[in-house]
């Protein structure tokens, strides 16, 4: 049961709340839900960060777009440089929950979260993102890539506040797409997901990254994949390739949404997908966001 | 321990008092007496229980109510402004987009955020704008085709 709320007018409020064992609360979308499903009780303590004005905003550093924890998944999908530079993540935060869902959620509450299943949480990984943890101690900054610790868990301390999502804006010459196997358009997080950001020099893939989401107990890197493409021509051949190294770096679960073996067969098919969108973006032919409604469409 | 609430509901400030835990679904239906927003699945699935907050969509049911302080709350009660339906909440009476009424608060507050964003949709963006809200008539094609003609109007 919860027992105290405070809402936080500053960061330094909200730090000093979690110093003494609060829980932040943003969107509600996870933290709130959660409890309804009994998966967590609503913590004791909880500190509101939704009014932190700092804590709003996505901006532009140099080649950095700069995300506040506050950001919605709504803001970001809509971003215009978003939609002509990091692609994936629009595909991804396009395609989290319903409207609502979008409107509320937040990217910090979506990261820290730390759900196997996160969706742009590929595409934040591929693009070489970090976040920015604050506490009363201090700011560290922590690749995304080495953020998540395991379902539901990550590697920052109880007292660290997500505050800013740091996102390098990769080279005009590159493509990204985010694909996930989904029985329907909303209202659904990833049964398999998918990343590919691939950047091109003339006719050759320089270098590239590829991510696979909901087939492991965290959203992971596929440095065999990324292998298997740079030098090659970006074609059917590398991306199937590449696709049977993400299939054969997934660990799935079985569960209600699906079998073991079904994802794992499923992996090198979204990745497949995914690394094609992301190979016509990077050439300038046009794929609608969310790729994954035309994507599965296409097929 | 329940701590003070102003929340403004349709314009309305009213000054609750409620537990942490108390979300703002429940703050608008018991302690406010507004009943239109239903209770349907608890849980963000349904969307029975949609409101707007600062004009955005939000599942209420998953909302805490102290974070509603100091913002905006519309329900379906403040979609009618001086007695006079909206042009979508006539669309749905036009178009049978009610059976049992249940999703109906939350349908017309959904679209109504939808056609803010997108005053213009396609069927099938309005079909991808709604999917968070289930009616269990599935009485989906006279809401959809009520959204359609209240967004050409």
């Amino acid at each position: 049961m919860t027992r105290s709320y405070t809402a936080a007018a500053t960061i330094e409020d909200a730090l000093a709340a979690l110093a003494s064992g609060a829980r932040p609360v943003a969107g509600g979308t996870d933290l709130v839900v959660g409890a309804r499903q009994g998966k967590a009780q609503l913590p004791e303590s909880i500190v509101a960060i939704h009014c932190l004005a700092e804590l709003r905003g996505v901006g532009v550093d140099g080649d950095t777009l700069r995300v506040s924890a506050l950001t919605t998944h709504e803001e970001l999908a809509e971003h215009a440089l978003v939609l002509e530079r990091l692609p994936a993540l629009a595909d991804a935060a396009a395609i989290v929950g319903s409207h609502a869902t979008r409107a509320q959620g937040t990217i910090g509450g979506n990261l820290m979260n730390g759900s196997p299943a996160l969706e742009v949480g590929g595409p934040l990984m591929c693009f070489g993102a970090a976040v920015t943890l604050r506490s009363q101690a201090g700011e560290r900054s922590v690749a995304v890539a080495d953020l998540f610790a395991g379902p539901g868990r990550t590697t920052a301390s109880p007292g660290e506040l997500l505050t800013e999502v740091a996102v390098p804006l990769p080279p005009a010459a590159a493509g990204s797409c985010y694909a996930r196997l989904e029985y329907r358009q909303q209202m659904e997080i990833a049964v398999v997901g998918a990343t590919a950001v691939v950047a091109f020099v003339g006719d050759r893939v320089a270098a590239a990254k590829v991510a696979i989401t909901a087939l492991a107990p965290t959203v992971r890197l596929v440095p065999a994949a990324e292998e298997a493409l740079v030098g090659s021509n970006g074609g059917r051949a590398a991306a199937e390739l590449a696709a049977q190294a993400a299939a054969e770096a997934s660990e799935p679960i079985s569960d209600v949404r699906a079998s073991e073996a079904y994802r794992r067969a499923m992996a090198a098919v979204l990745t497949r997908r995914a690394i094609e969108a992301a190979v016509a973006r990077a050439r300038g032919v046009a794929v609608p966001v969310p790729a994954s409604r035309y994507l599965h469409a296409a097929e | 321990m329940r701590l003070p609430l102003t929340l403004t509901v349709n314009g309305v400030a009213y000054p609750l008092e409620v537990e942490p835990s108390t979300t703002l679904l429940r703050a608008v239906r018991e302690h406010v007496g507004l009943t239109g927003a239903k209770e349907g699945c608890d849980d963000s699935e349904c969307g029975a229980c949609m409101m707007l907050l600062d004009n955005r969509p939000v599942n209420a049911c998953s909302y805490l109510a102290l974070q509603a302080e100091g913002r905006t709350v519309t329900t379906v009660e403040g979609l009618a402004a001086d007695g006079n339906l909206s042009p979508l909440q006539q669309a749905f009476l036009d178009h049978g987009g009610v059976q049992c009424g249940f999703c109906t608060p939350g349908m017309l507050i959904s679209a109504t955020a939808l056609l803010a964003r997108n005053p213009n949709p396609t069927e099938e963006e309005i079909r991808i704008g709604l999917s968070g809200n289930l009616c269990r008539c599935t009485g989906y094609d006279g809401i959809v085709k009520a959204v359609l003609s209240a967004s050409s109007r």
